[in-house]
């Protein structure tokens, strides 16, 4: 280990130690992960799924229709939408993606919802 | 119909970016089979060979090597093409610039440690500024990074104290002049 000290110049150290600092610096961003967002589920407002945005999956939930179908909620990373819904109108699904913080899709026939929670967004609620 | 022989005759830069070449990707392939408990994260002990051939032939020999490094690497290891090969490339083009301003720091002041600190960290911003922008785009992907730096800084200590130990023991093969007789080593 000695061996290798005379390696290290001055500016070598200097460049170490910024280095270092710069790393220590963004460390709290590593413990800072347990706000992450999700995607939530609701069905007659009492949450049925949290589905973290960070991997894909696929979930189906039955809603208030029963026996017409049940709801497909898709997650991506970073986005999550109603991929299908077996109300009339299909307002839910044709809302597309929700990326923002507190956007909402709502399948009223089928009493469920789909919002995205966790990171502090710039609007309370978005709906289209 | 006439054979017509296509004739590249190589000159003796070339046999000595190719050589070096060689060695970087062997690297390469050497350090895929090393477990990694984060995927992205490598020690990159091929850098250890762009910042030889930066101290001793400069940054168009330091580029050539690398690249062709990237390239051929990704191909025996299957990833040309594929999301890895584009990080590493990133990676790669932006620890280039980097070393290529870090090359003109006083070298009474700073050695390889502080170039390959400098491209250890330009290599992870490289590549996790095309991450964000194209394979993962969510914010999630920026928790990593405090991970990547500290790997960027133990790996790039690494690798700027042995490409000084074998610049330091290469010392007399370097002196000869170039091109001239380094053939065989």
């Amino acid at each position: 280990m000695k061996n290798f000290l005379r390696f290290m110049k001055p500016g070598d150290w200097a460049m170490l130690l910024l280095a270092a600092a710069g790393t220590a610096a963004l460390a709290p961003i590593a413990f800072s992960g347990g706000a992450a967002e999700k995607a939530v589920v609701r069905r007659d407002g009492v949450v049925v799924a949290e589905l973290p945005l960070t991997q894909a999956r696929r979930i189906e939930v039955a809603g208030a229709m029963g026996a017409k179908g049940t709801t497909v909620i898709e997650v991506q990373p970073g986005r999550a939408r109603v991929a299908s819904d077996p109300g009339p109108r299909q307002y839910c699904v044709r809302q597309g993606w929700l990326t923002q913080p507190n956007a909402i899709a709502i399948c009223a026939p089928s009493h469920i919802s789909l919002s995205i929670a966790g990171r502090t967004g710039s609007h309370d609620s978005l709906a289209y | 119909m006439t054979a017509s022989p296509i004739e590249l005759t190589p000159t003796a830069d070339d046999h000595r970016i190719a050589r070096y070449a060689a060695a970087a990707i062997a690297l390469s392939v050497v350090e895929a089979a090393i477990p990694m408990p984060l995927p992205g994260v490598k020690p990159g002990l091929a850098n250890i060979i762009t910042l030889i051939v930066l101290a001793r032939y400069g940054w168009r020999d330091a580029v050539w090597v690398t690249l062709l490094r990237v390239v051929a690497g990704s191909l025996l290891l299957g990833q040309f093409l594929a999301p890895g090969f584009f990080l590493s490339l990133a990676g790669a083009l932006a620890s280039l610039v980097a070393l290529g301003f870090a090359m003109h720091l006083p070298a009474r002041w700073f050695g390889p440690v502080s170039q390959s600190l400098a491209a250890a960290f330009a290599h992870i911003a490289g590549q996790l500024v095309v991450a964000r922008l194209w394979l993962v785009p969510h914010d999630g992907l920026l928790y990593l990074l405090p991970f990547f730096a500290l790997a960027a800084l133990v790996f790039g200590l690494a690798n700027g104290l042995a490409a000084a130990k074998l610049l330091e023991e290469t010392a007399s093969i370097a002196s000869r002049p170039a091109g001239a007789t380094n053939d065989r080593t």
